[in-house]
């Protein structure tokens, strides 16, 4: 499977989540001079050099540097000013963590991190590149969300968001092209998980680019099997949608979760944690990147040498269901 | 407040820190009573600041760096009016807002800090978004000299001088001793004068207890137009108690009985000379 090529015909193909999130933040910045950048070196990589052609009293600059890109960040939110601090979601998640914790969050300065190609975005540039950490580490962060979105709508939707929010927002984005998701609920709302997909038999709880392959796989099952799920895309890790847990669980059916971090810490671990808690006593599965040294290859390659893929997660699904 | 009146000050915080690190039982003495002057010269002579309207927006900042020395900075601001003197009687006590390290909770107090080489990132964010909006309020900062050695500090010098921040300005509690012993031996900071100025920064040094040489560094503008201003205070770790002078146990330590007695004997002694 090619994530770039659409399999799923009734999908329409969108672009990269990253460059909608630099339009969308264009759009906004021209008619709020508060809207600021913050890149360090990244502007290139984040889409961001119209945005600081077209408004450069709105973009600052603080070379490779992510602490102080953090840390300016912040001080810029507490004057008044909305700053997007741009950077790899690996630096900026991991150099600058005690900015986050103590200048964004514990002070809280209502900026936001936005974590570029994210994931195993960066494929065969390997570990350094690679932010399989960040829903772990931020999820231990008190007050500060975090955004994943799946699709160039819930993109547009989470920059919006992020622009009015009075809190620190972390927004994580891939670059690759994603295709627009069947929209059950036609909504986004922050918190809340989004139905992309509705059925009985099998639940998908997904977040990021992961919710693409997860779709395939239910549409697959259904294909070959008659099999009905439902596929969530959680584009808020935090605060996390119990509600929607709860009601998913209740359909007494085999939970897989699936996500582009690795499994200590991320998605799963939170939904795991949520419904044992509530003695939500189902199957469950999590997929993600194992605590292992990852597999070198593109961001597909690594997909599918961990099943994060239709194939993958159609496999998955059936052998649950038959057990 | 008069010259004499702002000795006077000195003096009566000094005293206020030792008096609550004594009943809080824990606290950075040491420090505390190296950069007091230094606060009492800011929030006295320097800062245009209101206790009733402690977030105007057009209101200088003061960002603590080095956040462990928060007894200088509650002590200061409680008299200057932004929290009753009496709150500090619960200082580290269960449940108590005032925490030992600064706190937005507390009422003045501009930005959560205690992690070391944090400030100044967020001063250079302030400082910019200032000059962006027209602004003429000013931003300062107070580091330690131990944590100069945190790599986000030179980030910070850097993106500060890029941008010719002269509203900001950096004030060095340069007391030349940190938790384990010497600057000197922990991590050598010589030519530090050296190191700002090739960094882009305009540099003064002054006695950091000369109350009338650190308003004179700190109220007459930027030391260069154009360029962020650097002021290293020489200054005493202990400063104002004989037997803390200089002395690294006195970095985070509490007087017995005896020795508070002693202290406040000995200011006492200091104030009856002023």
């Amino acid at each position: 499977m090619e994530l770039d090529k659409i399999e799923e015909k009734d999908l329409r193909m969108g672009i990269a989540n990253q460059v909608v999130f630099a339009e969308t933040l264009e759009k906004l910045a021209a008619s709020n001079k508060n809207i600021m950048v913050v890149t360090s070196d990244s502007r290139g990589s984040g889409k961001l050099v119209p945005f600081g052609e077209k408004y450069p009293n709105q973009i600052v600059e603080v070379g490779i540097a992510e602490q102080n890109l953090v840390g300016v960040a912040a001080g810029l939110a507490s004057a008044g000013k909305k700053p997007f601090a741009v950077s790899p979601a690996c630096f900026i998640t991991a150099r600058a963590l005690e900015q986050i914790k103590n200048d964004v969050a514990y002070s809280d300065n209502p900026a936001v991190l936005v974590g570029i190609s994210a994931g195993v975005s960066y494929g065969a540039l390997g570990t350094t590149h690679h932010s399989l950490h960040d829903y772990a580490v931020l999820r231990a962060i008190n007050n500060i969300s975090i955004l994943a979105p799946a699709d160039n709508f819930e993109t547009e939707q989470a920059v919006h968001f992020a622009a009015a929010a009075d809190k620190p927002v972390y927004i994580r984005l891939g670059k690759k092209p994603m295709p627009f998701l069947n929209d059950v609920d036609a909504k986004f709302e922050f918190g809340k998980g989004r139905r992309v997909r509705e059925g009985k038999d099998l639940i998908f709880i997904a977040t990021g680019e992961t919710v693409y392959p997860a779709l395939s796989a239910a549409n697959e099952l259904k294909e070959k099997h008659g099999v009905e799920s439902t596929v969530i895309s959680m584009h808020t890790i935090k605060p996390l949608d119990t509600e929607l847990l709860d009601n998913l669980a209740a359909y007494g059916v085999p939970i897989i979760t699936v996500e582009e971090h690795m499994v200590n810490g991320g998605l799963g671990e939170a939904c795991a944690s949520h419904l044992m808690q509530k003695r939500h006593h189902v199957p469950f599965v999590m997929v993600g990147i194992p605590d292992e040294y990852t597999v070198t290859g593109s961001q597909v390659e690594i997909f599918n040498y961990y099943g994060i893929s239709k194939d993958g997660l159609y496999c998955l699904g059936k052998e649950m269901l038959s057990n | 407040m008069t010259d004499k009146e702002l000795q006077l000050k000195s003096v009566y915080l000094r005293r206020n820190i030792l008096k609550y690190i004594y009943m809080a039982k824990a606290g950075h003495t040491g420090g505390s009573l190296s950069c007091i002057d230094i606060l009492n010269v800011l929030y006295n002579r320097v800062l245009n600041i209101d206790p009733d309207d402690a977030k105007n927006p057009n209101r200088d900042r003061y960002i603590q760096s080095k956040g462990h020395c928060v007894e200088a900075l509650f002590t200061t601001l409680a008299d200057r009016g932004f929290f009753p003197e009496s709150d500090l009687e619960t200082l580290c006590q269960h449940e108590s807002h005032y925490i030992g390290h600064p706190t937005k909770k507390v009422n003045g107090v501009e930005q959560n800090t205690g992690a070391l080489g944090h400030g100044l990132s967020i001063c250079v964010g302030e400082a910019i978004a200032a000059k962006l909006d027209g602004k003429p309020h000013r931003v300062f900062t107070l580091l330690g000299d131990g944590e100069l050695p945190e790599g986000s500090n030179w980030e910070a010098f850097l993106s500060a001088a890029h941008y010719k921040l002269d509203n900001l300005y950096a004030i060095l509690d340069y007391n030349k001793q940190q938790i384990t012993g010497d600057n000197a031996e922990v991590m050598n900071l010589d030519s530090v004068r050296e190191k700002l100025e090739s960094f882009g920064w305009a540099v003064k040094e002054v006695d950091g207890h000369n109350l009338f040489e650190l308003e004179e560094a700190l109220n007459n503008g930027p030391l260069v137009v154009g360029k962020p201003s650097f002021i290293i205070a020489n200054t005493i770790k202990g400063k104002g108690v004989s037997y803390m002078e200089r002395n690294i146990k006195w970095h985070h330590g509490v007087p017995s009985p005896e020795q508070y007695e002693l202290a406040m004997s000995e200011l006492q002694e200091a104030e009856d000379l002023i």
